[in-house]
């Protein structure tokens, strides 16, 4: 007898990550058979949008690119300027933006425990981590002025210096989320459930993951070693003493450890970059913005997201707002071309589960 | 993995821990959430410091600023009396407003919870509204250090002092193009200056056009409204730069330096000319006589000329620019600078009689009657005299007349060791010339030096060369030898009384502090008037003169209907700037007149 196959609409309300939607699943039983994703319900046009403001109010619109992880935005935007501007850096803003972007990281990881566990059923972890992310965005209301949206990372440099007590505050936290790690462990690592349902899906071929131009951690869960911070390193990277893993699987489960070592990466990170930041400047002034043009150029720059390499081309004709800007979020390969070929074959309550899994970001993909 | 997994169903029960635990979340309104020093909430404006410029309202990526009238914030010179509303419902919390607000009213709070039914709400002006959300919560601001405001005006390059007094030559060297492109750039594009300057001269958008390095649309924007704009850009008294929303931290944009450096882009004439590109009007018949070729008559002869109007100035001397040319010194404002600008009017037709003066080689009524209309700029010509003893000797002259004849080309014995008495621009001039023909010179003030109503770059200027200057000193007696020949200048020092009324203190003699101070001429420097001799009684009677002024309305039109008058005879400004507005009204108003 055959199964009858039947149209399952997921989304396009915030289909089990963050941001909107949709995914049309083809389903026979509870296996899907076909997935083919709709986006479009996010689309802001950003842009398009930054093509009629100039090269200082753009920077404002970047960080609305991705919610969980505005940073790399800020940092592509900044970067991209300055390399077609050849504007200086001083070397202690380099060191507050890699502060700044692997407390990013890890603030992206916490909640991607959340959406992990969340997507298997288990939201006591998703209770804790979500909670201990709020001590993070403390520590960014406390830097930047702002919890989500830092509008922080700008052209030139930072926009204000480290306040007062910061370090204290931050090294703190970072002990305290290091301790919370272990915690963590035992209620999702450890967890049968967790395992059962991560171990062998969505599994992600190693060949396929090269082709596709799969990033981040779902290459690294292929056993492939690529980061751009170790590979193009940017800022002060290549200062800092740091190793990413990469672990042959290319399943939840994988990508899943490859997080939780990533996120003790991070800490370290911060606490490297706190005890060697320099003294000094934190800011070479730009011109005042009403009159601030760039010589006629383009840059590609590209920084290490938590989802992975994230891309900022950018083209300036010599006037006081940007030609173009294109924005290649690692989510445009992962939300759409991989996880369509993911799905098939997979349980239609591990949808979600494999989508979070790969980092899905849709305002990434809509720019 | 075996099926029991004793570890992987224990380890998860240890969650129970956290069980009883403080959580993370608080209770609003139970516990009140205190966001950092540096939190980006709720806007907060202080409307004394807050000059209307309007930065906010552009910089906003969302257009969620207006700038609003606001009742009891009227507009005045300076502040355009708007202020900012923000509409919480667009506003990003990005604080670019803030970080680019030149006197750093506009502040972000601590305050992040606005809850009303009513979207309109949600539209408040921040500093009247929801006040509340007050001054002692501003966490997000700017200060001179982290504000987007260039403050900084990129030096200009002088002549050393020691090095001016050698020759007339330009003391100010102007800037190269990297140095006004740079200072272009600083200008927010507010348009206090429009406001401010009598002529209302379109600065932001030159400025503009120097920042986005096409020089010549500057010139062209500068020519719309002002036909001597190198003059004024080496001398304007530069009410414009008094205003700019760079002074409340830090340095006006050099405004003046900056219009200098585009005219000075156009060598010659012909240069203007070609850049400028005027469109000149038919001839349309009618017929104007302009008395006198100073700043208010070559403006009024220039664009009416450019309107079809036949032209024609008559100017008592042998060149043309009235003070400009006779009462500025050379190493101020060139004669070649002058003669260029004057040179491309009369390249589009405007005639200049030299050499006539009204009332003696031409007779006013004649030329009254044979136009369609006049205008006069006639200028103060008279120097007072300072009205002590002594006055008459050999030696004691005024400035204006020792400036007239350094000026037209000749030169005065003034020994060497003089005393220069005012504090104005002509003082300093003629203290400055007096220097350069070798003298010692001493500028005797009433006042203090900050009351000296001279531009601070002149009074600096005139110490880098040497000058002294001699504060609250009151001139008694021009003390002379038996051959009438001046040997000292007598004075007494004087102390402040402040004005109970809040106005400048006046100086006040001190009895017994009188002095004598051995010099070789005084120049007496302390104003001029006006001399309306070339007018016949009969018409004199006719046209309203009070204190020493025609009487104009807004029109600059005297009470005779076809007579028009500005300048320092009109306006008590007294300045070039003024007088250049003065004649680009009378001839909208000429034009109005005639051709209905």
């Amino acid at each position: 007898m055959r199964e009858k196959t039947t149209t399952l609409y997921l989304g396009p309300q915030h289909p089990g990550i963050t941001g909107n939607m949709m995914v049309k699943l083809q389903v026979q039983g509870d296996t899907v058979v076909k997935a083919e994703t709709h986006v479009g319900y996010l689309h802001r046009g950003f842009e398009k949008l930054m093509e009629r403001r100039n090269w200082l109010q753009s920077f404002t619109i970047v960080c609305r690119i991705c919610v969980p992880e505005p940073d790399p935005n800020e940092e592509n935007y900044s970067r991209a300027v300055e390399e077609i501007e050849g504007r200086e850096v001083p070397e202690r803003a380099k060191y507050i933006r890699v502060m700044t972007l692997e407390l990013a990281r890890i603030a992206t990881y916490l909640l991607w425990y959340g959406g992990q566990s969340g997507s298997a059923g288990l939201y006591t972890m998703g209770q804790w981590s979500v909670g201990d992310r709020n001590y993070i965005l403390d520590l960014f209301e406390d830097l930047t002025g702002g919890r989500i949206y830092h509008m922080y990372i700008w052209p030139g440099g930072v926009r204000r210096d480290l306040p007062k007590g910061f370090k204290d505050k931050a090294l703190r936290t970072m002990d305290y989320i290091e301790k919370r790690l272990d915690d963590y462990d035992k209620l999702l690592f450890e967890n049968s459930i967790f395992q059962k349902r991560a171990k062998g899906v969505g599994i992600i071929d190693k060949k396929k993951a090269v082709e596709w131009g799969v990033v981040g951690p779902p290459l690294r869960g292929c056993g492939i070693k690529s980061d751009v911070r170790i590979d193009d390193p940017y800022e002060v990277y290549d200062k800092l003493d740091f190793e990413v893993p990469a672990m042959e699987g290319g399943d939840v489960w994988t990508r899943a450890l490859i997080r939780r070592f990533e996120i003790r990466q991070s800490i370290n990170l911060v606490r490297q970059a706190l005890d060697k930041m320099p003294g000094g400047e934190y800011y070479n002034k730009i011109p005042n913005p009403h009159k601030w043009t760039i010589p006629a150029g383009d840059a590609f720059v590209k920084t290490e997201s938590a989802r992975g390499e994230f891309g900022y081309y950018m083209v300036s004709d010599g006037g006081n707002k940007p030609r173009r800007v294109h924005v290649k979020g690692p989510a445009y390969v992962h939300g759409v071309s991989l996880l369509e070929n993911l799905l098939e074959g997979e349980n239609i309550a591990d949808v979600s589960f494999i989508m979070n899994s790969l980092g899905t970001c849709p305002p990434e993909i809509e720019r | 993995m075996a099926f029991f997994d004793l570890k992987g169903l224990l380890s998860p029960v240890t969650g129970l821990k956290q069980f009883g635990k403080k959580p993370h979340t608080i209770m609003f309104p139970d516990v009140a959430e205190h966001a950092s020093d540096r939190y980006r909430g709720l806007h907060f404006n202080k409307l004394e410091d807050c000059i209307g410029c309007g930065n906010c309202s552009t910089i906003c990526m969302n257009e969620a600023i207006d700038m609003i009238q606001i009742a009891g914030y009227e507009g005045k010179k300076g502040d355009s009396g708007l202020r900012p509303r923000v509409d919480n419902g667009r506003c990003c919390w990005c604080a670019l407003c803030v970080e680019v607000c030149p006197t750093g009213s506009l502040n972000l709070t601590k305050d992040y919870i606005f809850v009303t039914p009513d979207a309109n709400d949600f539209l408040w002006t921040p500093g009247i509204d929801n006040k509340e959300k007050g001054e002692e919560n501003i966490s997000f601001y700017s200060d001179k250090e982290t504000s987007l405001s260039d403050y900084s005006r990129v030096p200009m390059r002088e002549l050393d002092g020691d090095v001016r007094i050698q020759s007339f030559a330009e003391a100010v060297l102007g800037y190269n193009e990297e140095e006004a492109r740079k200072e272009a750039s600083r200008c927010i594009s507010c348009g206090l200056c429009t406001e401010s300057c009598p002529d209302h001269m379109h600065i932001p958008e030159y400025i503009n056009a120097i920042a986005r390095e096409n020089d010549e649309d500057a010139l062209r924007i500068i020519y719309d409204n002002n036909p001597l704009p190198e003059m004024c850009g080496k001398v304007c008294t530069r009410r414009c730069e008094d205003v700019c929303a760079m002074t409340h931290r830090g340095d006006a944009i050099a405004i003046r330096w900056l219009k200098r450096y585009a005219t000075e882009t156009a060598k010659n004439a012909e240069i203007i000319k070609e850049i400028v590109n005027p469109e000149i009007k038919e001839a349309n018949g009618k017929k104007i006589s302009i008395i006198g070729a100073g700043p208010s008559g070559l403006t009024a002869g220039y664009y009416l000329a450019l309107r079809g109007f036949d032209v024609t100035i008559y100017e008592a001397k042998a060149k043309a620019g009235g003070m400009t040319f006779y009462g500025i010194p050379k190493y101020r404002l060139p004669a070649e600078s002058l003669e260029k600008q004057v040179g491309y009017m009369q390249s589009i037709g405007v005639k200049i009689n030299f050499n006539t003066r009204v009332g003696k080689d031409i007779d006013f009524k004649e030329i009254y009657n044979n136009s369609d209309a006049v205008f006069m700029g006639v200028g103060f010509e008279k120097p007072w005299t300072l009205g002590i003893t002594g006055e008459d000797l050999n030696g004691s002259l005024q400035a204006v007349t020792y400036l007239d004849v350094i000026n037209g080309g000749g030169d005065m014995e003034i020994g060497d060791k003089v005393a220069v008495i005012g504090g104005g621009n002509v003082a300093i001039d003629a203290a400055r010339v007096a220097r350069r023909k070798g003298a010692d010179v001493t500028i005797v003030y009433r006042r203090r030096v900050e009351d000296m109503p001279a531009d601070w770059e002149e009074i600096e200027g005139a110490e880098d060369e040497g000058v002294h200057i001699m504060p609250q000193g009151i001139p008694i007696e021009v003390i002379g030898d038996k051959n009438g020949k001046v040997t000292g200048l007598k004075f007494a020092r004087a102390e402040m009384i402040p004005d109970p009324d809040g106005g400048r203190p006046r100086p006040k003699q001190i009895e017994g502090s009188e002095e004598i101070m051995e010099v070789t001429s005084v120049i007496g420097a302390i104003g001029q008037e006006g001399d309306y001799s070339f007018i016949p009684d009969d018409m004199k009677n006719q046209i309203k003169i009070e204190r020493g002024r025609f009487v104009v309305d807004e029109n600059k039109q005297t009470t005779l209907p076809k007579l028009f008058a500005g300048g320092d005879s009109a306006n008590r400004t007294a300045d070039a700037i003024s007088a250049i507005a003065d004649g680009f009204r009378a001839v909208k108003a000429i034009e109005k007149m005639l051709m209905k």
